[in-house]
């Protein structure tokens, strides 16, 4: 087994794992390069088959490509697939940054769609080297009923028992790539031929990293055309993935807020 | 290492006590080995100085705001390097005592460990409870850094006394440190090159022992065991899905699942989006098999080959930890979490509880929260499991408390049999013939019916005195009674037996059986044996279906060891005989015994009468 061999045996025995211990689950589907793997990682855990809703909380506000992407392979991957619409932006925290603002907005959509379906557990492509709050994760990550993360007081978890029954009215976030980092996504991607976004590919000398709002998303210096020459820009780089995603960086404590009060 | 393998980082967990600079370490190493991210230095001296805070290192890695607020850290967290070996994933832990539960949580993930003490104040508290937390988390490779040596003057004098004071600690414990380095995380000495400053230390820089720890082999030639996840009907395939956890399979295996006992060929070996459909698969993949015949299985068996299966039992010993807030108690149940099976297990007995911070016994009523112990669990069901020295993977486990998980233990069986061969039943094809004499007819020729009159207790509590003394007092009563005690078992029927926990069980089996057959030939079978498993017992009591009396011979531990009638309690005290029942193996009282004799409160006298009235009460037509 090599490195790609053992990560992906452990997200499929976690994917199992929520599977085998929750009830009402969904996969939280962002279209970006994580939550692809992780709808990939499904397949090869039920062997070909989804075998839960796959939720997208539409800020409206994504790119076009990502759209065309979403219809597509929510057809070809055969995906029980539900759209919610996120609330205006008025609805969200004033004392926030504009961005972090911005994208508080796909929290409280989250909420009305936990609430509306009434989901135990939603499955997220989020990973630790992408953010060093992420980092703390646990990979059965619990909320308390207002949907807080409560990241001062987080349940123990070793040896692969995760926390899988809660008290009623909670929810359980569940992480399968917690334990990847960007390029180890790009491995993956490239070994199983997992289909790809263009937006990740450099055009002009641009290219995304990471893809969020049109709004408060942007292309990083690049010349990397191919999944060859994103993983050669990989090895070296010393530019932090989330980079160009505006939220993260307004103020020092902005992803943090964000995080407690329930974002991915 | 296989090449193949060498792209794998290394998970290392930094550990220590609180302020004794753990994640200035790791910060400074980051920097020493290039491997901070652009900007992040600049950005967090930036942020120190709008606070005005003087620049620590641990900033780069403290990522809350409260870590940064009270320069400590919360939560464990994750950061990659690489030296121009291999890739290493760090994780630095927390050193508050509060904290330890997010300790346990990221040095579980490690394959190695650092242990930073304070060169001006020695090891302390949390120091010394990690070291034996690494230990009982199954770390082996361990080197400890004794950091601030710019504040001690670097003297060497200062390094020797706190590297001697705590190589004798971790002897203890039975670890062997792989190096102890004297460095200085602030300033950068001894991390990365041999520091100018500290001429006197011949010893490898801390890049150097990280590069020479090992990476932890996947158990591939461990026997095989698959634990099962689940089972799921795909596109009319039936498919039972687990991960590896030890040993290889491949197609056309016979294998037995546990402990339901089932066994089954492997038809194929499932897989999605591969270029061909596997043919085999070892230790550490996630895969779904299909048999070749439709047994029922479920979540939580063990799958095994059948000449190397787990044991089965429902009580072992378990080394612990606890988290809880509550203490661990005797005769608290717990939710046990065993690879993919949960069950119900009560605290029988605490046969040890440890301050992990001094290596302190406590008193073993209770294991407060961050201490450590030994504990008898017991479960309702039967449990397929190993013994952590022999598989890791399926002889550890967590107990959940409302919910949350409170601690972890490693499992022993020592004094314990293992229950498959009693429970496995083998001449599965026999048919039972029916007697043309019924019972009641025997009954009514004998004027009593027969019936299994099990005494149970200490070598020592008088349990042949007694029952021989039954025996000639109900003879000349007329009954038609029996004693079977080693004397004449053991020199026959159980000729071929020793002592071992798994020959003691059999022995008392086939005693249940016996004794079985003569209660229904009509007798009154009295067993005499310590029979010190309530499992066994159990057994025997299934065996004889009806009229069944457990007897305890009760007299304490003490009482019996003063009594010692055939010098065997200093025998054992000695050492001299191996598992011996109240002083080297476990006996367990009988929870709800028909009859209780107080040997140690009675005259034998008083202890025939008691048993006579009971007798005539119970067996008398």
């Amino acid at each position: 087994m090599d490195h790609l061999d053992a990560l992906e045996a452990e997200s499929i025995y976690i994917l199992r794992e929520a599977k085998a211990k929750l009830d009402r689950l969904a996969i939280l589907w962002s279209l970006g390069k994580d939550s692809n793997v992780v709808i990939w990682l499904c397949k090869k855990a039920f062997f070909g088959h989804v075998p839960f809703p796959v939720l997208h909380i539409d800020t409206g506000k994504k790119f076009p490509e990502m759209y065309a992407f979403r219809d597509r392979y929510a057809k070809e991957w055969g995906l029980s697939f539900i759209r919610e619409e996120c609330p205006p932006l008025e609805a969200t925290d004033p004392t926030l940054p504009p961005a972090a603002r911005s994208a508080a907005r796909k929290t409280l959509g989250l909420k009305a769609a936990l609430a509306k379906y009434g989901f135990e557990g939603l499955i997220l492509g989020i990973r630790r080297d992408e953010e060093a709050i992420r980092a703390k994760e646990r990979i059965f990550s619990p909320r308390d009923e207002s949907g807080q993360w409560q990241l001062k007081d987080q349940p123990p978890e070793f040896w692969d028992h995760f926390m899988t029954s809660f008290p009623k009215g909670t929810h359980v976030r569940v992480h399968p790539i917690l334990n990847w980092t960007e390029l180890d996504v790009w491995k993956y991607t490239r070994r199983e031929g997992i289909p790809v976004i263009e937006l990740y590919f450099a055009k002009d000398g641009k290219r995304y990293r990471s893809l969020g709002d049109q709004d408060i998303t942007f292309p990083v210096p690049s010349t990397a055309d191919t999944l060859d020459a994103i993983i050669a820009e990989l090895e070296s780089t010393k530019i932090p993935e989330r980079a160009g995603r505006a939220m993260d960086h307004e103020a020092e404590d902005s992803f943090e807020r964000l995080r407690r009060a329930g974002y991915m | 290492m296989p090449h193949a393998l060498a792209a794998r980082p290394l998970p290392i967990v930094i550990v220590g006590h609180v302020d004794h600079g753990k994640s200035t370490f790791v910060g400074r190493l980051l920097y020493e080995t290039g491997s901070l991210p652009e900007g992040k230095l600049e950005a967090v001296k930036a942020s120190s100085e709008r606070r005005g805070m003087p620049f620590e290192w641990a900033f780069v890695l403290d990522a809350m705001q409260s870590e940064r607020d009270q320069g400590v850290t919360i939560d464990t967290t994750q950061i990659r390097f690489r030296s121009k070996l291999r890739p290493y994933l760090i994780i630095d832990a927390p050193g508050h005592k509060e904290f330890l539960k997010n300790m346990v949580t990221g040095a579980a993930k490690a394959e190695a460990a650092l242990l930073v003490i304070d060169a001006q104040e020695g090891a302390q508290e949390q120091s010394r409870r990690h070291g034996y937390l690494l230990h009982l988390l199954g770390i082996r490779e361990v080197a400890v850094l004794v950091n601030k040596m710019d504040l001690v003057g670097y003297s060497a004098e200062r390094f020797g006394a706190v590297a001697e004071d705590f190589r004798a600690y971790l002897a203890d414990l039975g670890v062997e440190p792989k190096a102890i380095v004297p460095i200085s995380a602030r300033e950068g000495d001894n991390l990365t090159r041999h520091s100018p400053r500290m001429p006197w230390y011949q010893g490898p820089s801390v890049l150097e022992v990280l590069d020479s720890f090992p990476y932890a082999a996947l158990p591939v030639d461990r026997p095989l065991r698959m634990p099962v996840q689940d089972v799921y009907k795909f596109d009319q395939r039936r498919i039972i899905a687990g991960r590896l956890e030890s040993g290889r399979l491949q197609v056309g295996d016979r294998v037995l699942f546990s402990p339901s006992n089932k066994t089954a060929r492997i038809k194929t070996i499932e897989a999605w989006h591969v270029p061909e459909p596997p043919a085999e698969a070892v230790a550490g993949q996630s895969i779904g098999i299909t048999l070749d015949e439709p047994i029922f299985v479920e979540r939580g068996e063990i799958m095994s080959h059948e000449s190397d299966p787990p044991l089965l039992t429902n009580v072992f010993k378990a080394r612990i930890f606890w988290l809880g807030e509550r203490p661990l108690v005797i005769g608290a149940n717990y939710k046990l979490k065993l690879a993919t099976t949960e069950a119900t297990v009560v605290v029988e007995a605490i046969e040890k509880a440890i301050d992990t911070a001094e290596l302190r016994p406590l008193p073993p009523e209770a294991i407060p929260r961050n201490a450590a112990g030994e504990v008898v669990l017991r479960s309702k069901r039967i449990l397929a499991l190993d013994e952590y020295r022999s598989n890791p993977r399926t002889g550890r486990f967590v107990l959940v408390e409302d919910f949350i998980p409170v601690g972890g233990g490693t499992i022993s069986m020592e004094g314990y049999p293992d229950q498959r061969q009693l429970l496995t039943v083998r001449a599965s094809n026999l048919t039972a013939v029916g007697h043309a004499v019924s019972r009641a007819a025997r009954a009514a020729r004998n004027g009593h019916k027969g019936g299994v009159l099990w005494f149970t207790g200490l070598s020592g509590a008088g349990k042949s005195t007694l029952a021989l003394a039954l025996e000639r007092e109900l003879f000349a009563k007329g009954y038609h009674v029996y004693v079977l005690d080693g004397d004449n078992i053991r020199g026959g029927l159980c000729r071929d037996l020793g002592f071992s926990p798994e020959d003691r069980a059999e022995n008392i089996r086939r005693v249940g059986e016996v004794a079985a057959l003569f209660a229904d030939a009509g007798f009154i079978a009295i067993s005499s044996f310590i029979s010190p498993y309530r499992s066994d017992r159990q057994r025997a009591r299934e065996a004889a279906g009806e009229n069944f009396h457990e007897i305890y011979v009760k007299a304490d531990l003490a009482v019996c060891e003063q009594r010692d009638p055939k010098g065997l309690y200093k025998r054992a005290r000695k050492g001299e005989i191996k598992d011996f029942t109240g002083i080297s193996a476990p006996y367990e009282p009988p929870e709800n015994p028909e009859l209780v004799v107080p040997t140690d409160e009675l005259g034998l006298e008083d202890c025939i009468a008691l048993l006579l009235r009971y007798v005539e009460e119970h067996f008398r037509l």
